[in-house]
């Protein structure tokens, strides 16, 4: 059995998305799907799964020519999508998220589907409370569900998109093992990533996908920097680990008490200096939004007090942090950042402190214009929110934020960005860093904890865990510690 | 005692009906707002062809085809259109209603067929229960069957199950293969026509004849009752009753206080309002919480992806 992909086309507009796409993947294979974002690759995974119609080309699965209308077509062939944010129903339970949509009689007999449930997911080593709400589930788990419903189902081939964004360490050990045991079981699993090191540790062979059209083929290993070539075109250096002396202290917290909904640190002792990066890990819902909401003025402290650059804030509002120059740029960039459906020259306007009540327009798009060439973003002065990729509206939230902030809260900064536009978003922040202000983050991603903060904050639990300056530690003792364990 | 009781179980009856058309067509994800005209255009049609054809049954239909047409334009409307639903279910609320007082004109104050009492033999000769329940006509037990079969396709059956999906998420349900666009035009239409019985149920059975404030607010009531029913065909039911309790009790009490006569007509309308606020409380959602068997029942949800358009992108 192998998969084919013949000079697949689609154009969306003027965009060629998939512009002859052909590659082969064999059975058993584990086939990374490489490319930057908007490259073309979940265009292509799409086409797949019966998202969308090809406008030309064809898909072929065990020598015969597949014709794929719709996702029911992709799954009566066998081909099974996960898509990034997995695709549960949030308010029905682990079993009626596991029927919904399989084939059978009118009755809907959940005893049977419950075996089911349990067989197929206990084959592949995953553990379901079949009446637990999908809402309770992590992503991770919602994942694991996802994938026992498609081998149930008879998929022979696996599309995983960006399958590791928003799970944890061990859950991505975990699903990586998974994806390997089911290569090996003779499937065919596409995984589509722009992250170098996870298509590296996995991956049997790669396909680089740039502006449509396939640039590379290779069977792993092949060198990171050839990888990194053919993904962007040109060759992109890490940047040395740069510091600067701190200064003074901008954010001090005494004994706060801070609780949301089943969160709650106690007693928190915490001061942070001026030019200082402070990188908050953990696993997802750990504490850290909480630490962050709170010093955003988005919840206040139960006890405690706490006070930027001097000024107490303890009991102020969300608008009086901001005042105090407090700046918060939340993960949800599209549900909490921006507005949807407005343009990046009116953010800029909203975003400003002009409290002129006639708007300049002319002047508002030259100066969008201005911040569009200074933060590179991909986009016109009339491009809504919503059109621009995720890193170019990380760069928007970026050239959003005021000169003069004394500390910057910034929730997983670079999730989901491509290697250049993350590289970007840090080039900016270290030289705010420079500038004084103190920079608080929250992130999944070991490296650019270890990168970029000068100390580092861990969260268990719901509390503090540990707190290790970034000269004293290292990526597996962090990896020990967000675990909640100490290494010995 | 039993004669009041009788009479509420009759007096709701079209509003179950109508009420678990509206429920069907919401948890698939698209609002018909349409009632309040829907309701009073098929019960003033059910009247004018019942009235010309000598047969209540025909007026039935057509009301049921009246209510499934004004359902199909706003599915139509927002599935291949793209427009707005709310907007359009208020235009053809408004336009239905002034369609109805124009068309209905000349029917006011006529005598037409009506539906006949049917006690079903034994069961109505239990004590009490037998009365109250068993000594109607084929609209009040139409009403029971819809409640049962609409609870029993939403939680007991595979369509059922997909139902829900659509109406949650239904890029989600269409991964999976279901056809949501499809699927929700027809449960529209579906919904529509229940809508056009309970008209019919209002001029052929409960009220008899054609007047403009035959079904007046019942529409809007119906909308309130879904939402108050948190989507859960039983508890829909439980609200229609309450209401229905609310009017007869209305009615009756105007002979005890007949110094607030004028005032006890309207008097279910804010309790209605003071039940919705009581639904939606914390109180009432931590009851939820603590008895997960009973999560469907107590929850106040709404169908998350209700009143949205479906695209493929």
């Amino acid at each position: 059995m192998a998969l084919e992909i013949r000079d697949i086309h689609k154009r969306f507009g003027p965009v060629r998305a998939s512009d002859g796409v052909t590659f082969t993947v064999e059975e058993g294979s584990l086939h990374g799907i490489l490319g930057e974002n908007g490259a073309g690759k979940s265009t292509l995974m799409k086409i797949l799964s019966g998202f969308y119609e090809a406008d030309s080309g064809e898909v072929v699965l065990d020598g015969e020519v597949l014709h794929l209308r719709s996702p029911a077509d992709a799954i009566d062939a066998g081909i099974g999508m996960l898509h990034q944010d997995p695709l549960v129903f949030l308010p029905f339970t682990v079993l009626d998220n596991f029927a919904l949509g399989s084939p059978g009689s009118m009755r809907l007999d959940r005893k049977a589907a419950e075996a089911e449930l349990m067989r197929v997911s206990g084959e592949l080593g995953f553990e379901f409370d079949p009446e637990r709400l999908v809402r309770d589930l992590t992503v991770g788990e919602r994942q694991q569900l996802s994938i026992t419903r498609l081998l149930w189902l008879g998929a022979r081939v696996l599309i995983f998109d960006e399958p590791t964004t928003g799970i944890s360490a061990s859950q991505r050990i975990q699903l990586f093992d998974t994806l390997r045991t089911l290569a090996a079981g003779g499937m065919i699993v596409l995984f589509v990533s722009h992250k170098l090191e996870e298509v590296e540790a996995l991956c049997d062979s790669v396909t680089v996908i740039r502006r449509g059209k396939v640039v590379y083929e290779a069977e792993m290993p092949v060198a990171s920097e050839t990888l990194v070539e053919k993904m962007f075109g040109n060759v992109f250096v890490e940047e040395e680990r740069t510091t600067v002396p701190l200064g003074d202290a901008m954010l001090r917290v005494e004994a706060a008490t801070l609780s949301e909904g089943t969160t709650r640190i106690e007693g928190l002792d915490l001061g942070i200096a001026r030019s200082e990066v402070v990188g908050l890990a953990g696993l997802e819902g750990s504490g850290q939004r909480t630490l962050l909401r709170a010093c955003a003025g988005l919840i206040q402290p139960e006890s405690g007090s706490l006070s930027v650059d001097g000024i107490e804030l303890t009991r102020a509002s969300y608008r009086e942090h901001l005042a105090a120059g407090v700046h918060y740029l939340p993960a949800g960039r599209l549900e909490e950042g921006l507005v949807q459906g407005i343009s990046i020259a009116e953010h800029l306007v909203l975003a400003s402190d002009d409290t002129a009540f006639f708007v300049d327009w002319k002047a508002a798009d030259a100066r969008a214009g201005e911040e569009i060439d200074e933060y590179s973003i991909k986009g016109l002065p009339s491009s809504a929110a919503e059109e621009l990729s995720g890193g170019n509206q990380q760069r928007l939230l970026l050239a959003m934020i005021p000169d003069e902030v004394k500390l910057l809260l910034l929730e997983h900064p670079t999730r989901g960005l491509d290697v250049e536009s993350a590289a970007f978003v840090w080039t900016r922040l270290l030289e705010r860093r420079n500038h004084g202000t103190a920079t608080v983050f929250a992130s999944a991603d070991l490296d650019e904890l270890l990168n970029y903060s000068d100390r580092i904050i861990v969260f268990f639990a719901g509390s503090v865990f540990a707190i290790r300056t970034a000269a004293e530690i290292d990526g597996e003792e962090l990896g020990y510690l967000i675990g909640g364990k100490v290494r010995a | 005692m039993e004669a009041t009781f009788n009479s509420i179980i009759a007096a709701a009856a079209p509003l179950i009906i109508a009420t678990m058309g509206e429920t069907i067509t919401e948890k698939s994800g698209v609002i018909n707002l349409s009632l309040e005209g829907s309701l009073r255009l098929s019960a003033m049609t059910a009247f004018a062809i019942a009235f010309w054809v000598g047969n209540a049954l025909v007026g039935f239909a057509a009301a049921a085809a009246v209510g499934a047409a004004i359902a199909a334009i706003i599915a139509f409307s927002s599935i291949r259109l793209k427009l707005n639903q709310i907007a359009v279910g208020f235009v053809l609320t408004l336009l239905a209603i002034e369609l109805a007082s124009f068309l209905g004109d000349s029917f006011v104050g006529e005598r037409g067929p009506r539906v006949p009492p049917l006690p079903i033999p034994i069961l109505s000769d239990i004590p009490f229960v037998g009365k109250v329940f068993f000594d109607h006509d084929l609209v009040v037990y139409f009403s029971y069957v819809a409640i049962f079969a609409t609870w029993w396709y939403f939680y007991r059956t595979r369509p059922g199950l997909n139902l829900q999906g659509i109406g949650e998420r239904p890029e989600a349900a269409f991964a999976r293969g279901i056809p949501v666009n499809m699927l929700r035009f027809w449960y529209t239409v579906l919904g529509g026509a229940m809508v056009g019985i309970a008209g019919a149920a209002y001029s052929l059975d409960v009220k008899l004849g054609w007047r403009e404030t035959l079904t007046l607010n019942l529409g809007w009531i119906a909308l309130a009752i879904v939402i108050f029913g948190g989507w859960h065909p039983l508890r829909v039911a439980f609200g229609a009753y309450l209401f229905g309790a609310l009017q007869v009790l209305a009615f009756q009490l105007q002979d005890v206080f007949p110094g607030v006569a004028q005032v006890l007509p309207i008097a279910p309308f804010p309790l209605m309002i003071l039940a919705l606020v009581f639904v939606y409380s914390d109180w009432f959602r931590r009851i939820g919480d603590r008895f997960p068997k009973m999560r469907n029942l107590l929850g106040s949800e709404a169908p998350a992806a209700m009143g949205t358009v479906f695209e493929r992108e």
